[in-house]
């Protein structure tokens, strides 16, 4: 018993060492998101001024399973990610809301001119308030949401595909549920 | 030489005392605009993560600040500040996390170490002392007669 003792140095090394060891697989720029299952904030945004396309609000999200979009003409990865939104909307019939955050107006519309417009509604957030509410931190952000308009999902940075399979994945589960 | 000390003390104050607060952003009030340094040197910057939003220079950090006096203007009490913007950022955006069930370990583990450090050393350095003279049996006849012949003066040869 009084030899095994010498092993409780190496045992606590051991367990420190696997916590540490799990900490480094995990990324420390990504932040718990407190939303996560929390209904959407009320919010009530305009269209992108010069823009055809409706605003968007609390309301406009409830009622089907969406993606929820924040992204920026001034963002880089947010051009990154466009092209896969771009074949979404063309192969799916996900809607797919756009955040518009801090934005000049006719900044966003040549962006979407340049790139094409993949979003079904764009609220344009010119003071960056509603993205607060949101939990926005970082664009571009991306949110999955029920059709309760509750919050089940959400990604910071831009949407690679594996991330795209993730989603897709959860909004068929989203709209077997009643 | 008092001088060159005064003007070394007030360089390395001075950016404590102004944080990134703009001009712009003060309030009026200064009772409440002091509430609101206090708060926003408790909230973490989300973007640059390791500077409090009284601290950055990231226009999301401006935007909290913003919302931090938009909410004390509004007649908020610290901790309501606190809540609304814990709300949307979660715990993490605060950089003195909160004492709880999950977090006691957190808070109040470091002194359990040094507890459990102090235990160890003082088990150690208790098994270490002789022990008193009382405590150790008496020699025996026999074991005396060996002593007092290995004390006693050599014979010369």
């Amino acid at each position: 018993m009084k030899r095994l003792l010498f092993l409780v140095p190496l045992a606590a090394f051991l367990v420190l060492a696997a916590y540490l060891g799990f900490g480094l697989t995990r990324d420390p720029q990504k932040v718990p998101s407190a939303l996560i299952d929390r209904p959407a904030p009320a919010f009530d945004l305009p269209a992108v001024p010069g823009l055809a396309l409706a605003g968007l609000s609390q309301e406009s999200l409830k009622g089907q399973v969406s993606i929820v979009n924040v992204f920026a003409s001034w963002c880089q990865p947010c051009r990154i990610e466009h092209p896969i939104f771009m074949r979404l909307a063309r192969e799916s019939d996900v809607p797919i809301l756009g955040l518009n955050y801090k934005d000049k107006a006719e900044d966003a519309r040549k962006w979407l001119g340049d790139l094409g417009n993949p979003y079904r509604a764009i609220g344009y957030d010119f003071e960056g308030r509603v993205a607060i509410d949101w939990g926005v931190y970082g664009v571009p952000e991306t949110f999955v949401v029920d059709r309760s308009g509750t919050i089940r999902f959400k990604h910071v940075g831009p949407v690679t595909p594996a991330v795209l399979d993730d989603m897709l994945k959860l909004i068929a589960q989203l709209k077997r549920a009643a | 030489m008092m001088r060159v000390f005064a003007l070394a003390l007030l360089c390395a104050l001075l950016p404590a005392a102004a944080g990134a607060v703009l001009p712009s952003e003060r309030l009026a009030d200064p009772a409440l605009e002091a509430r609101a340094r206090v708060i926003s040197q408790d909230l973490r910057c989300q973007v640059c993560q390791n500077q409090s939003i009284d601290d950055s220079n990231a226009s999301l950090a401006a935007d909290l600040r913003r919302l931090v006096r938009e909410r004390l203007t509004a007649g908020d009490s610290n901790e309501a500040v606190l809540a609304y913007v814990t709300q949307r950022y979660g715990d993490y955006v605060l950089l003195r996390p909160p004492l709880r069930n999950d977090t006691i370990l957190l808070w109040y583990g470091p002194f359990g170490l040094l507890a459990a450090g102090l235990v160890g050393a003082a088990i150690y350095i208790r098994r270490r002392r002789p022990r008193p003279a009382s405590e150790i049996a008496a020699l025996s006849a026999e074991e005396e007669q060996r002593l007092a012949k290995l004390l006693a003066p050599e014979e010369r040869k």
